[in-house]
């Protein structure tokens, strides 16, 4: 009661009440700034154990035999650091980013939902423990890929009903997440704020909430559907009982093929917001990037087979999917294209928010590539799970999504922390992991092309020069991680000179007119958009 | 042994896959279509680089040129719809030039009408298993013994010291040179996939499910190839070896099979 009352008597000072002290802070907050830390920090948790397990593969493949770990070990690492490192370190990031950010962006006090936001985000917690639990269970870990592919995935241990379980706690929390962005973004924008007028970031996420909702209960009904064949003696997937294994992979990937967008869309709605402010010059293109972005999660409604061209289907579903999978490139392109017309005549600088937003724009476009030459048929028939497929999704995920990722941290973090953070240091994390990153994945081109297959824990001889090498980029890409954690705990600590309101030399968006570090409460009234923050 | 080996080294060196470390590409193999699709490959492969030059190349030029270091003014543009419309329509015209040859390898590749001989691949955990469906025979085809034990954790073997290391099995497949082989292919557990980067073939055993593709080699030689679809813990360690022989020798090596598989049979024959 008398909280009430003291509620009620503070009316005058919202701006007053600040977080709950200690862990009751954490565990109960409904405040989208410190859900949104809750998020990035368990993203780079998650981006730790995840690339540890990176770091046993690499370590096994160093050179051929086996050393250090048993196939089936392997298998474990490969399944659990791709379900980490997609579900746990970058789809977290994104959301970590949405809820600080989308906000301070529209003029919003907080999220439509903010207890809701709470849920989502203390589910993650559960689900990682649970999945990283069965790695101490009879059996093992899941060791039948991330995509789960019966009839493999039935012959999971005891860590079968738990690697499903934790899925659907992970579907659950990105759904909620993405019903609070969409709420958020459709019922609270500052009034000025039409549609169109919305920052990049805003409206990536927007789509890719959209994406979200549509196939997380997808990815909810496949991972049913095994988990009924295993336990209540249905043949969804069982051919012996009528089923058909080839349905779950048209099942999942009608979810993965969005997944990958999902994976790879706020990270250009980063970029969008960075590239601009370090030239100094506004997007080019505002519109055509919202509809290109658009488009591109529309065609990923109609081009998940293309990650199935040898399961044997008729002549026309591989041209068909071949087809509408080339036509990617075309919205694509416009983007890459639009990034560099912002560039062209600006007035550049190269803090390390925008040489993050550089490699992604060099490194991305070349995952694009290899994503182009994927979508030929024939050669796919080539390429399809050889090196070459994990060497394209890996430039598009951690030069792509991740970097990305990198340079939103570094562009906001003076903003969350109200320090800069050490510039020499970034720069330094910057160039190390870009180094290392070509290292570790260009290699992996070329392996793919001269035959080796993804998932292997040995190899024969003729692959060692470019796996050695593979390997040594890992480690260091690894290590190099360690950098950007010290320098975020730094910043944390409020170590580093004092970051000004803008931070950067005059970006522009609301976010940048609340002082930094960002209060507790902001936009407690609708902010105006003035001139100077408009997106026009 | 000799003999053997003579035959064999041609077909390796050809193949490009175990002779050289550091191969950079895809191989042409030893079908028309398998160097089609290399030539597809090179095709999308120089757009690409031709594409990357342009952008790359602007991209460059604004961080050089475009520098605030410089003293350069920002400039004010923020759209232009001729600019959009170019960069909408060349990549189009780009994607139009690269699906048509595509799609019609991709015609041919299908078509696999009259064929000569057809063979049974049945995928296990984890081996291969091999029947000839008009000539009685089938056989198992497991990881070669040298290289199981090399492989095992600890093995104390050195993989370089294994001819063949990973690559090599106990019973290979034979076929004979020219003749276009159907290959039906299925699985008696789990997904795997039958490649052979040399046949451009890779194609899904699926249990329930029966896969059809084909291959016609031109060149006699020994092509290796792998189980390419993850089917648990030995998924890398069961390849696959096609050897491909002239005719002749492919009728003996068919009437020694068929001696060996069924001996009265043989006696009976002759």
């Amino acid at each position: 009661m008398s909280t009430v009352a003291t509620d009620a008597g503070a009316h005058e000072h919202h701006d007053d009440h600040g977080p709950a002290k200690g862990i009751k802070r954490w565990l109960f907050t409904t405040n989208h700034k410190d859900i949104g830390t809750m998020y990035l920090v368990f993203s780079l948790v998650m981006f730790f154990v995840g690339g540890s397990m990176a770091l046993v593969i690499r370590s096994e493949l160093f050179q051929p035999g086996l050393q250090f770990v048993h196939p089936e070990f392997f298998n474990q690492m490969t399944t659990m650091h791709a379900l980490i490192m997609i579900f746990g370190a970058v789809m977290p990031a994104f959301v970590g980013l949405a809820n600080w950010m989308i906000p301070l962006m529209i003029g919003a006090p907080d999220m439509a939902l903010p207890r809701m936001n709470n849920w989502s985000f203390w589910i993650l917690p559960v689900a990682f423990g649970m999945l990283l639990s069965t790695l101490f269970m009879e059996g093992g870990a899941p060791a039948g890929g991330w995509t789960m592919y019966p009839p493999l995935v039935l012959q999971t241990g005891d860590a079968f009903p738990f690697l499903i379980f934790s899925v659907h706690l992970m579907g659950l929390s990105s759904i909620m997440g993405a019903i609070n962005v969409i709420v958020t973004i459709i019922n609270m924008r500052t009034e000025e704020m039409t549609l169109l007028k919305m920052p990049m970031f805003v409206w990536t996420w927007l789509i890719t909430a959209y994406l979200l909702i549509a196939v997380m209960p997808v990815l909810a009904g496949a991972v049913t559907m095994l988990l009924t064949d295993q336990f209540f003696g249905t043949s969804f997937f069982r051919a012996a009982g009528g089923g058909d294994p080839v349905m779950f992979q048209h099942i999942f990937w009608f979810f993965g093929h969005p997944e990958v967008y999902i994976l790879i869309l706020p990270a250009f709605g980063i970029i969008s917001e960075t590239i601009p402010t370090f030239s100094r010059k506004p997007l080019f293109g505002h519109d055509s990037m919202v509809y290109a972005a658009s488009s591109i999660a529309f065609l990923s409604f109609i081009v998940w087979a293309h990650h199935m061209f040898t399961v044997g289907m008729p002549l026309t579903g591989q041209l068909f999917f071949m087809f509408a999978t080339m036509l990617i490139a075309v919205p694509t392109g416009v983007k890459v294209f639009n990034w560099a017309a912002t560039m062209w005549r600006g007035a550049l600088t190269f803090e390390t928010p925008m040489l993050f937003s550089l490699a992604f724009l060099f490194l991305f476009t070349i995952g694009g590539f290899s994503g182009l030459m994927l979508a030929i048929v024939p050669a796919d028939i080539q390429y399809h799970d050889s090196y070459f497929v994990v060497a394209h999704f890996h430039y598009v995920l951690v030069p792509g999504a991740i970097f990305g990722i990198m340079a939103a941290v570094y562009y906001w973090l003076p903003k969350w922390t109200g320090v800069m953070y050490n510039e020499k240091l970034g720069q330094w994390h910057f160039w190390l992991s870009t180094i290392f990153v070509n290292i570790t994945f260009f290699p992996m081109h070329f392996l793919g092309l001269a035959g080796m297959p993804r998932r292997i824990p040995d190899y024969a001889t003729q692959f060692t020069d470019f796996n050695t090498v593979a390997s040594v980029g890992a480690m260091g890409y690894g290590v190099s991680q360690l950098l950007f954690a010290y320098i975020i705990w730094q910043c944390a600590k409020g170590k580093g000179e004092p970051a000004t309101a803008k931070v950067w030399e005059d970006p522009k968006g609301l976010e940048w007119t609340v002082p930094s570090p960002a209060p507790y409460h902001t936009f407690e009234e609708p902010p105006h958009v003035s001139k100077h923050d408009s997106f026009d | 042994m000799i003999r053997k080996l003579c035959v064999t080294l041609p077909g390796l060196l050809a193949s490009g896959t175990a002779a050289a470390d550091w191969t950079l590409n895809m191989t042409r193999g030893v079908t028309e279509l398998s160097a089609e699709t290399y030539d597809l490959h090179m095709m999308v492969f120089w757009w690409c680089v031709a594409i990357a030059i342009v952008t790359f190349g602007a991209m460059i030029w604004s961080l050089v040129a475009h520098r605030k270091s410089r003293g350069v003014e920002p400039a004010k543009f923020s759209h232009s719809m001729k600019a959009e419309v170019i960069w909408t329509a060349i990549p189009i015209v780009i994607l139009l030039l690269m699906a048509i040859p595509a799609a019609e390898t991709l015609v041919k590749i299908e078509d696999g009408r009259d064929p000569d001989m057809t063979l049974v691949v049945t995928g296990y955990q984890w081996k291969w298993h091999y029947r000839y469906q008009d000539e009685g025979i089938d056989f198992y085809s497991n990881l070669d013994r040298t290289s199981d034990r090399a492989r095992r954790l600890n093995s104390g073997v050195d993989p370089a010291s294994v001819e063949n290391y990973l690559l090599d099995v106990d019973n290979r497949v034979v076929v004979p040179k020219g003749k276009k082989v159907r290959v039906l292919i299925t699985s008696n557990d789990v997904l795997h996939a039958w490649w052979v980067p040399d046949l451009a073939i890779k194609k899904d055993a699926i249990p329930g499910f029966v896969n059809e593709t084909w291959f016609q080699a031109e060149e006699a030689g020994v092509y290796f190839g792998r189980c390419a679809e993850l089917c648990g813990k030995d998924h890398g360690f069961m390849p696959v070896v096609v050897e491909v022989v002239e005719p002749e020798d492919y009728d003996t090596w068919v009437a020694a099979r068929q001696a060996e598989q069924n001996p009265n049979e043989a006696l009976a024959a002759n």
